[in-house]
């Protein structure tokens, strides 16, 4: 029984990390992944913050589930995301003003982001707090991987730089385009081609073997 | 003369999808049918207005005279859920046909960021009231524009020979980028 219950908690947490990454495979999550990929940075921090408050926005409602009445349900969420979303952004403003102001509205934009409500609708609400806490760090950490590697390919292309450090040299002339928002549609269109042609091909393996 | 720069700056070019990349969830969404781009379009600049004519004065006179700006984006989420909730009660009685028409699409408005991010940039700007609501009605407009415009260009593609990996949502993806691209060109509009 415990074993079981442990395969399982894995299996929320994994599921989020590739099977269902959220701006992939789901579609989910747009508005962030493309507005805030310009740097690494950017990336990073922004995925953090929805981390955090997927996680905690998450374990909320799971603790509420049985009060909450159904028809009121969504309008109580967002009210629960919304305040969650104001104090990170109070705690960014205070303690990492550069990244705060590099976000700019992004920031409170994370509480239309459709991932948390829809992991908030379709598994806390649902699901006791351990089985909650797994699936939102795997469906966040998922998204910020996601971010993060946008963000590479975008930063790389557009400065020729990660993280602020210069890595290719000075025969590279940067594609400026990356660091427009046409270069993020381009980008992801990409990457969601890239991860389609990966699990077509990882189908027809197991369909052959 | 400056309401019409407010008005062509938030339509074109700085078309809130094309360049914020502000409700991209209906445009990745709805745009597969022309018409229910059009109904969506045309309900999301309604909502869009009113979110500008009501969360101004809200800001500006609640928040800001009581000294609460830390409400501000409980306060802006509930008023668009609010508006929404009413736009979609008075489309059903007065027109049924058109409420089924656009079916989930309508209480779904409440979460595009778009009209989140409409609030959120008037506040930023600081523009005075009857420039808000041209800011939201621009706004409306140039997500109407970019939303009819990707329907027709997928309608389109249904007929394309595209390869394998790409089809769905990548190939909606390269397509907003060159519509990205081309809305570029709008940028001379305003110097």
């Amino acid at each position: 029984m415990a074993v079981e219950q442990n395969a399982s908690l894995a299996y929320e947490f994994k599921k989020g990390l590739w099977q269902d990454i959220a701006p992939f495979r789901l579609v989910l999550g747009l508005c962030p992944s493309l507005a805030v990929t310009n740097s690494v940075i950017n990336g990073l921090s922004m995925g953090l913050a929805t981390l955090g408050v997927l996680f905690v926005s998450c374990v909320i409602v799971s603790f509420v589930r049985k009060l909450v009445a159904p028809q009121v349900r969504i309008a109580a969420y967002v009210v629960i995301i919304a305040t969650i979303v104001t104090v990170t952004d109070l705690f960014l403003q205070a303690k990492f003003p550069p990244i705060s102001k590099a976000l700019g509205p992004y920031v409170p934009l994370i509480i239309t982001n459709c991932i948390i409500l829809a992991r908030v609708e379709a598994f806390a609400q649902k699901n006791p707090v351990l089985p909650t806490m797994m699936d939102s760090l795997g469906t966040g950490l998922g998204f910020t991987f996601a971010l993060i590697i946008i963000s590479i390919i975008r930063e790389l292309l557009g400065f020729g730089s990660i993280l602020n450090i210069h890595i290719l040299g000075s025969w590279f002339r940067p594609w400026i385009v990356m660091i427009l928002p046409a270069g993020a549609f381009l980008v992801m269109g990409g990457l969601i081609a890239t991860v389609n042609y990966i699990s077509h091909r990882s189908e027809a393996r197991q369909r052959a073997g | 003369m400056e309401l019409i720069i407010v008005f062509i700056s938030a339509s074109l070019v700085n078309n809130f999808v094309l360049t914020y990349f502000l409700g991209l969830c209906p445009f990745v969404g709805v745009s597969n049918k022309t018409e229910n781009a059009l109904n969506m379009g045309l309900a999301t600049t309604f909502v869009m207005t009113l979110t500008a004519a009501a969360t101004w004065p809200v800001y500006h006179y609640i928040l800001m005279r009581f000294n609460i700006p830390f409400l501000e984006y409980v306060s802006f989420i509930i008023i668009i859920a609010a508006l929404v909730q009413i736009v979609e009660m008075y489309i059903r009685k007065s027109s049924p046909g058109l409420y089924r028409s656009l079916g989930i699409f309508l209480p779904l408005i409440t979460t595009n960021c778009a009209v989140l991010g409409l609030a959120l940039f008037m506040v930023l700007r600081d523009y005075n009231y009857l420039k808000s609501i041209i800011f939201g009605f621009g706004a409306g407009v140039g997500f109407t524009l970019a939303l009819l415009m990707m329907s027709g260009i997928r309608e389109e593609l249904e007929f394309a020979d595209i390869p394998k990996h790409f089809q769905g949502t990548a190939i909606t993806m390269i397509v907003a980028g060159m519509m990205a691209l081309s809305f570029m060109g709008f940028a001379g509009l305003l110097r």
